[in-house]
């Protein structure tokens, strides 16, 4: 945005008479709207209903004496995710990928990162000002300090692994520390007592995690040469995609004891993690099939020039190309993967952001007070916190990586 | 040769290839493609048996019948806005409940596109102010859940914002605004003959453009087949209003409820309109993508042909945007139609709900929901067709 000059304002917001027109409109409604806004947020706004559900909001019904535990995770997470930024930006540097200078602490860097992260840092310090306890406080000063420790000392472990057993040890460690977090908390209390909107980021995240490998393999079976793995894969996909996933959540809700014996049943959560991966899946699938497609056929050509067996091909040249060519998609299809946690809410009764909305304002101290706006429009902000700065994320990395324009 | 890496043949003497040696059975690679084959088919075989053997089991130890004869039973709930009786079979619930779905489905599509479109088009206004107010409710709209909106829709604006019917607002006096739904003023008489009608004004209105469309090819005079075309069809429309003494009943409160008009049920409304403002924010993206892949020398041809700012974006850069659009839209289609069983949240009787209700009442769950599954299926498949279709016929011909 400019200076309004007068030249500016000419020629963007008064060019003819009919735009002038338009823009005395557009203004008027974007002031009536901004003046509810801001006297709904400051003024009228029964917020007290936020401050008093607070930790029901934000982690559901669990047990009082494990949240110690849910810091302990949450902080040695953060420190795990800044050792693993660390190692990989020093083998980027090492590798040449990134240059020295982009990395010193200039102003024009902070600059960019406070752009970057200025609407979640300003959310998460809400959310902490809301709470009335020190401990929400405690747990994020813990979390930032252990991960600028663990960036700090990212780079050291670069130059500690040499060889090929201790990286795989290494990626070994690495991939046991979530699994080891999730193993502490779950152990003292159960996935039914989760909720919250730890929840909805939980459920989102383990079918993030679990939907990718799942959709590259559909994606290569539909590509695939066999012709029995073609027709399973295309099947599949096709079916997932023209279900509604509340139908398919309610079916694993109801219909689920019938398939599978009463021991072997999965806990409603798990059974949500389970059909949102598979759901997101055949949709991801289909993504990666159009990265498959974009990989100029002179690619596997050479690949197999080089005597590469029908495996490498496809690991080491075509795969890198089609999924860095349909990230911006990926992450889109992993923001609506986020947003439909709020389905399992509204299907099987999960305790998750909306339905924890919902239900305080059915409080007995809050009962028939209308307070539903205020608890969804809190809700409404956390959601739009986090997928808003995932979908600018994903712009800016499709930028970096120049998608469509080599 | 090792047979298993057939393509470094090339790099073998030639001597090696004329005389072949057959691998034995295990290291065959036509013969190991199909053994994973069947072994991956017999995996999936298995896991499905074991569902299935599981599934006959627990239905046979608590007495569940399989077949499909429930859709005889009594449904034993009403539809709002329905006048299906209590004792309806199963089956009429059902169908009403797809009608249902159908209902809001296409009323949503044909709003969200018109949506859409214009915030789209907004979005690359010249407009400083236009633009940037399209670009916030994309922003604002597109990272927020749909069940949110569902939710807000109802318990907010419907039950908190609008008024009961004894203080209901009445703009112009034809439409009744109430937390009972909207009417709005609609003919009187059997929907058959209004269905006639309509179809009779639309041929008429087809032929008079085709008329007009060929007048303009002879002798250059502007087409105007909108024109032409729409004033056709308001003729036909009156002639046959008349001819069958149709009234129109304009809706008005008595007492508790509202009578004459046709009244849009609440959660139907809220339904629609979390529909419509979720998935025209994700149309507009699209409409602005394709307006900008659009190449830049068609709008600038416009210019110089001196077209107007409507003439150019309508004749020129709209046709070719929607040529780009129209597989994304249809994929935002889809989406609408499925999560229009998100009313299912808030009390619409669509497809889901009704499976719902009906699986509470006693139908056996796994049926109904698999019915539920394949309708739906269903409507996505006839959906994609119609739009490759569309696809299809719009598409640049090449050579």
């Amino acid at each position: 945005m400019s200076p309004p000059s007068s030249t500016w304002l000419r020629r963007h917001l008064f060019r003819s008479p009919v735009d002038g027109i338009v823009t005395v409109v557009a203004g008027a409604v974007s002031l009536w709207v901004l003046y509810r806004t801001v006297r709904f947020v400051l003024v009228t706004g029964r917020w007290e209903v936020i401050r008093a559900n607070h930790r029901l909001l934000m982690i559901g019904r669990f047990p009082e004496v494990h949240v110690l535990r849910l810091s302990v995770a949450l902080i040695v997470l953060a420190g795990w995710g800044g050792l693993v930024a660390g190692y990989v930006r020093s083998r980027q540097l090492r590798a040449g990928r990134v240059e020295r200078r982009d990395l010193g602490w200039s102003r024009a860097r902070l600059l960019g990162l406070a752009e970057r992260f200025w609407l979640p840092i300003l959310v998460l310090l809400l959310v902490l000002a809301l709470s009335s306890t020190a401990g929400p406080w405690m747990t994020a000063a813990g979390a930032v300090a252990a991960a600028a420790a663990g960036r700090a000392l990212g780079p050291l472990l670069g130059r500690a692994v040499r060889g090929r057993w201790s990286a795989i040890g290494l990626a070994l460690a690495v991939a046991a520390v979530p699994i080891a977090m999730y193993v502490y908390v779950v152990s003292a209390a159960g996935f039914d007592e989760w909720g919250g909107f730890m929840l909805n980021l939980f459920l989102a995240l383990c079918a993030i995690v679990l939907c990718f490998p799942l959709g590259v393999l559909f994606a290569l079976g539909r590509r695939s040469r066999l012709p029995l793995l073609r027709i399973l894969s295309t099947a599949y996909i096709e079916i997932v995609r023209g279900a509604p996933l509340f139908v398919l959540l309610l079916l694993a809700n109801s219909a689920l004891q019938f398939f599978v014996p009463r021991d072997l049943a999965p806990s409603k959560p798990a059974r949500a993690i389970i059909v949102l991966t598979l759901f997101t899946a055949a949709y991801m699938a289909e993504i990666v099939r159009g990265g498959l497609q974009s990989v100029p056929r002179g690619q596997v050509e050479a690949a197999r020039a080089l005597g590469l067996s029908p495996v490498r091909q496809t690991v080491l040249v075509v795969l890198p190309q089609a999924l860095r060519n349909v990230i911006p998609a990926q992450i889109g299809q992993l923001i609506s993967l986020f947003k439909d946690t709020t389905l399992a809410g509204v299907a099987m009764a999960l305790f998750e952001l909306l339905n924890v909305s919902e239900s305080i304002t059915r409080q007995p101290e809050f009962r028939g007070q209308r307070l539903i706006g205020e608890t969804l429009t809190f809700a409404a902000l956390l959601f739009w916190a986090v997928s808003y700065t995932m979908s600018r994320e994903s712009q800016r990395l499709e930028r970096k990586l120049g998608v469509g324009t080599r | 040769v090792d047979r298993r890496r057939p393509h470094v043949l090339a790099a073998v003497p030639l001597t090696a290839i004329t005389a072949p040696r057959r691998p034995p059975l295990w290291r065959d690679v036509r013969v190991l493609r199909w053994l994973f084959q069947l072994a991956v088919v017999a995996v999936v075989v298995a896991v499905v048996a074991w569902l299935y053997g599981n599934y006959t089991a627990n239905v046979e130890r608590q007495n569940i019948p399989t077949s499909l004869d429930f859709l005889d039973n009594p449904a034993s709930f009403e539809i709002t806005g329905n006048s299906m009786s209590q004792n309806a079979p199963v089956r009429d619930a059902i169908y009403q409940g797809v009608l249902n779905t159908l209902r809001v489905s296409v009323a949503g599509v044909v709003a969200a596109t018109a949506l859409g479109t214009v915030v789209g088009i907004a979005r690359l206004s010249r407009n400083w102010l236009v633009a940037q107010l399209a670009r916030a409710y994309v922003e604002a709209v597109r990272n927020i859940p749909l069940a949110l909106f569902v939710v807000f829709g109802f318990l907010v604006v419907v039950l908190g914002v609008l008024p009961a019917v004894d203080g209901a607002w009445e703009p112009l006096g034809l439409a009744v605004v109430s937390n009972r739904g909207i009417s709005v003023p609609w003919f009187e008489g059997s929907g058959l003959g209004l269905l006639a009608i309509g179809a009779i004004g639309l041929a008429v209105a087809w032929a008079v453009a085709r008329w007009r469309r060929s007048v303009a090819d002879r002798t250059g005079a502007p087409a105007r087949t909108g024109l032409w075309g729409g004033a056709a069809l308001a003729l036909v429309a009156a002639i046959g209003w008349v001819a069958l003494g149709y009234a129109a009943s304009v809706p008005s409160p008595e007492g508790r409820t509202v009578v004459g008009g046709i009244r849009m049920d609440p959660s139907f409304f809220a339904l629609f309109f979390a529909l419509v403002i979720y998935t025209a924010s994700h149309i507009a993206e699209i409409v602005r993508g394709s307006i900008q892949a659009v190449p830049r020398g068609q709008g600038e041809a416009a210019d110089a042909l001196a077209l107007s700012g409507f003439q150019r974006l309508w004749y020129v850069v709209l046709p070719q945007a929607f040529r780009i659009a129209i597989p994304p839209i249809g994929n935002q289609y889809l989406n609408l139609i499925k999560n229009s069983s998100l009313g299912a949240a808030i009390g619409y009787y669509d497809l889901t709900l009704v499976s719902q209700t009906t699986v509470g009442n006693g139908s056996p769950a796994v049926p109904v929901f698999f019915l539920a599954m394949t309708v739906y299926i269903a409507i996505s498949l006839v959906t994609s067709v119609l739009v490759n279709l569309a696809n299809r016929r719009l598409r640049l011909v090449e050579r």
